[in-house]
């Protein structure tokens, strides 16, 4: 003992070597390592066939946007129930098939031109297919709202777990109840989109669209600007207008269209090679419902009483019952938001891969739940960050390193992320959290 | 708590003794067992099997039966699984006391089930299980009385990379594949080896999972590679998801297939344009297939697929090659089996000396929301 006390540097090596300190200086090495390597390994992709690399990561955009609906939800539920509600990715599946009956049984896409015949194709392929989002929202969110009436609630006062361990149960349920033959059956369908598919190559995109587009993002970021200008001249009106929804909704959504479409759009050649990017119009709707939905629950959370509401019982649940805010309902409706947006993720998920099966819930599910946990698990920014990082880490890894491993690697840079920030990027700002 | 043990224990025992008292074996029938997959994933195939199979036998037994007797059949839930398999084989030798098995639908089942056959003398012939090892155990050596009425996976790689080049004059080729499934692998590595040895080209060699649902990156490569093939030899759920996504990515390789293709919910519009390989085609005008065709309509109402043709093909071949043996001892029905020629849907089947059929495959083509027969190419 007095031997120790006599060399303290020996003591800390002792207690480093007890904690495991060496060992996770090792795996932090290997981690670096690997990290090295898939930066070399995709920086040459990029070196070498830039057209190909940029494809990748459009692909990945695509995909990351699909999560990020998902990954909302149960962002969303996490911040107020601290629960995980394992049970989210099947209400995705749930509205995935939802949209596929109101398409394929129902014909609901079709209604406009039933009611109106004369109404232009546009219009209705437009309306029909917000429509049928809009019911697969509603279905799910009236799921979720089932779930957490019957599952969670009679739990919440219970330890934490039970009610995990009935989040799971409820999972599988909605998965095999799903899989039987009178439900949805256990087959692979073969989804019927609401609007055909048009693909977009250079030279096919309209300039119009394009310049639509930069209009928007421009449009947007300079009233941005000029309102923040306006707000530290310490006019209070034009911060209020800097929150404003739609004004988030112009930058983000121009800002990516417009990179998205001149991408497509426009004749680029390196080394001798016209790149040939394509874009679907799968992928201009999964971004912009996407984005809209993202900054539609933005203004809920952020501008509105059950928002208030929400942030309140997220922060303390005594005490926001304390001043007369009704905790039950505040969760109920969270779960309804939740809900509905895995809903339309679902809807949107269906339409881009054009499959539905009743167990489609469950990988994408993890994937939108690693997502949020990245991002910052209760933070809405991150959900969206987050998932796109998952889109990208998905795609690139598959795309240039090794398909079979593709989870793997994705998942790997997502623990260096974790080991970077443990609490996830975007951490537990508690002015944020829901 | 030791007496409820001992009472579950008495129950039990009863239950398993029970029927086995009700079942004396009656020498004026022969017995044949049907095991198939008839709950679970792959019911609809179990269910195809059982129906071509039962249309050959009450065939048979409308005409008087075989050797003059008439065919009793015993019909047993294998679930796709080696161990229902495996209790539902020793279920039918020893109670039942069956003699011929017809089954099992998947290969990891029928396997476990040739051990049993194997130890016990029965004669067995599986319909689809496509796996060496049916038939062939570990060292080697040909098990003698276990055969097998479709093709291995190596001949349909062979068969659709011959056509590629000879018949598309392909030069270039992508294959997908699922690296976890032996069939698609089988497939895979025998198109790309063939493909090669005729001069062709692999220019994109990718593999995925089977959870894989989004293709994006491995298309985005492929297109960029842009090749005159496109092999995916998956199952049709998987060939749906890669096919619709291929278009969209501007893929215009065209696609080609295994046997996995024929299914009702093949995405025929995703694939159109593309070839597969099949046992057999609806429109082959063989006398042998028209009348199967005629026959299966009239009783079930829909056209046999190719599951459902197998399992006509496996109880034709026992039931003829019972009819040559003139007995019912299974190692001289065996024997017969082995130096046969049987004239059935699928082809003329002769086996080789690892009790694989030889006969030809055929070339159907989806176009335009049809499947039309394209070629019958001989091995």
């Amino acid at each position: 003992m007095e031997n120790l006390q006599a060399q303290p540097q020996a003591v800390s090596a002792a207690l480093n070597r007890r904690n495991g300190a060496f060992l996770n200086r090792i795996s932090q090495g290997l981690f670096a390592l690997f990290l090295g390597f898939v930066i070399y390994t995709l920086g040459q992709a990029l070196w070498d066939n830039p057209s190909v690399f940029v494809q990748q990561m459009l692909n990945g955009l695509q995909l990351g946007f699909i999560y990020a609906l998902i990954a909302l939800g149960y962002t969303m539920i996490y911040g107020i129930v601290k629960l995980i509600n394992f049970a989210h990715g099947d209400v995705f599946m749930v509205g995935a098939f939802t949209s596929f009956y109101a398409v394929s049984s129902l014909n609901l896409h079709r209604w406009p031109a039933q009611i109106w015949p004369g109404m232009p194709e546009g219009a209705v392929i437009v309306l029909g297919t917000v429509s049928v989002i809009l019911i697969a929202m509603v279905v799910s969110a009236a799921l979720a709202v089932i779930v957490e009436r019957f599952a969670y609630r009679p739990l919440r006062d219970k330890p934490r777990i039970a009610a995990l361990i009935t989040a799971i149960g409820v999972s599988f349920f909605l998965e095999y109840f799903g899989g039987l033959p009178f439900v949805y059956t256990n087959n692979y369908i073969t989804y019927q989109r609401p609007f055909e598919v048009a693909v977009f190559s250079a030279g096919m995109v309209s300039p119009v669209l394009i310049g639509a587009a930069w209009g928007l993002f421009a449009l947007s970021l300079g009233a941005t600007l000029v309102f923040n200008l306006m707000a530290r001249r310490g006019n209070v009106q034009a911060k209020e207008w800097l929150k404003h929804p739609l004004l988030q909704f112009g930058v983000m959504l121009g800002g990516f269209a417009a990179v998205v479409l001149t991408l497509a759009g426009v004749k680029i050649t390196t080394n001798g090679k016209i790149w040939d990017l394509s874009v679907s119009n799968v992928m201009l709707v999964i971004m912009a419902s996407s984005i809209l939905l993202q900054v539609a629950l933005q203004y809920v959370v952020n501008r509105t009483i059950l928002g208030k509401a929400m942030r309140a019982s997220a922060y303390d649940k005594p005490a926001a019952r304390l001043m007369g805010v009704n905790v039950n309902n505040v969760i109920t409706a969270t779960f309804a938001l939740g809900g509905g947006l895995a809903g339309a993720a679902g809807v949107l998920y269906a339409t881009s891969f054009k499959q539905v099966h009743h167990l489609m819930g469950i990988i994408p599910g993890l994937k939108a739940f690693v997502a949020a946990v990245v991002g910052g698990i209760g933070s809405i920014p991150g959900a969206l960050v987050g998932s796109l990082i998952m889109g990208q880490a998905e795609v690139l890894a598959a795309g240039f390193i090794s398909t079979p491993m593709r989870d793997a690697i994705s998942f790997s840079l997502l623990i260096i992320v974790l080991l970077v920030w443990p609490q996830g990027i975007f951490g537990e700002p508690p002015g944020e959290k829901v | 708590m030791y007496k409820r043990v001992l009472w579950l224990v008495v129950g039990l025992m009863l239950l398993v003794a029970l029927p086995a008292c009700g079942g004396g074996a009656k020498s004026e029938t022969i017995k044949i067992a049907l095991l198939s997959p008839l709950s679970g994933d792959v019911a609809t195939f179990g269910q195809s099997i059982n129906n071509g199979a039962m249309l050959a036998i009450e065939d048979k037994n409308a005409s008087g039966g075989v050797l003059g007797r008439q065919i009793e059949v015993v019909t047993e839930d294998s679930q796709c699984s080696p161990e229902a398999a495996v209790s539902a084989a020793n279920k039918v030798i020893d109670q039942d006391g069956v003699k011929f098995i017809i089954g099992e639908v998947c290969s990891s089942a029928s396997i476990p089930v040739s051990e049993v056959a194997m130890a016990k003398g029965v004669f067995q012939i599986t319909g689809p299980s496509t796996n060496p090892n049916v038939t062939v155990d570990e060292a080697g050596k040909t098990k003698s009385l276990i055969f097998r009425a479709c093709f291995i996976d190596p001949f349909q790689g062979t068969v659709a990379a011959k056509f590629a080049t000879e018949n598309l004059g392909a030069k270039t080729a992508a294959v997908l594949l699922d690296q976890g499934n032996d069939y698609v692998r089988g497939l895979s590595e025998y198109f790309r080896d063939s493909f090669e040895a005729n001069g062709g080209e692999v220019v994109v060699w990718e593999s995925y999972t089977g959870e894989d649902q989004d293709f994006s990156a491995i298309l985005t490569k492929v297109k960029d590679a842009s090749p005159d093939i496109l092999y995916i030899p998956d199952y049709y759920s998987t060939v749906n998801l890669i096919a619709a996504q291929a278009r969209e990515k501007g893929v215009t390789a065209v696609m080609m297939g295994g046997d996995g293709w024929d299914s009702s919910d093949l995405d025929r519009a995703a694939v159109d344009g593309g070839y597969f390989t099949n046992h057999y085609s609806a429109e082959d005008p063989r006398p042998e297939v028209q009348d199967f065709v005629k026959k299966y309509q009239e009783k079930y109402g829909t056209a046999p697929d190719a599951f459902a043709t197998l399992g006509y093909d496996a109880a034709t071949i026992m039931l003829m090659a019972i009819e040559k043996a003139g007995t019912d001892d299974p190692a001289a029905v065996a024997k017969a089996a082995e130096s046969g020629e049987f004239p059935v849907v699928t082809g003329n089947i002769s086996y080789d000396e690892f009790h694989n059929p030889v006969k030809s495959a055929v070339i159907l083509q989806v176009k335009d929301g049809n499947i039309s027969y394209i070629n019958t190419i001989a091995p």
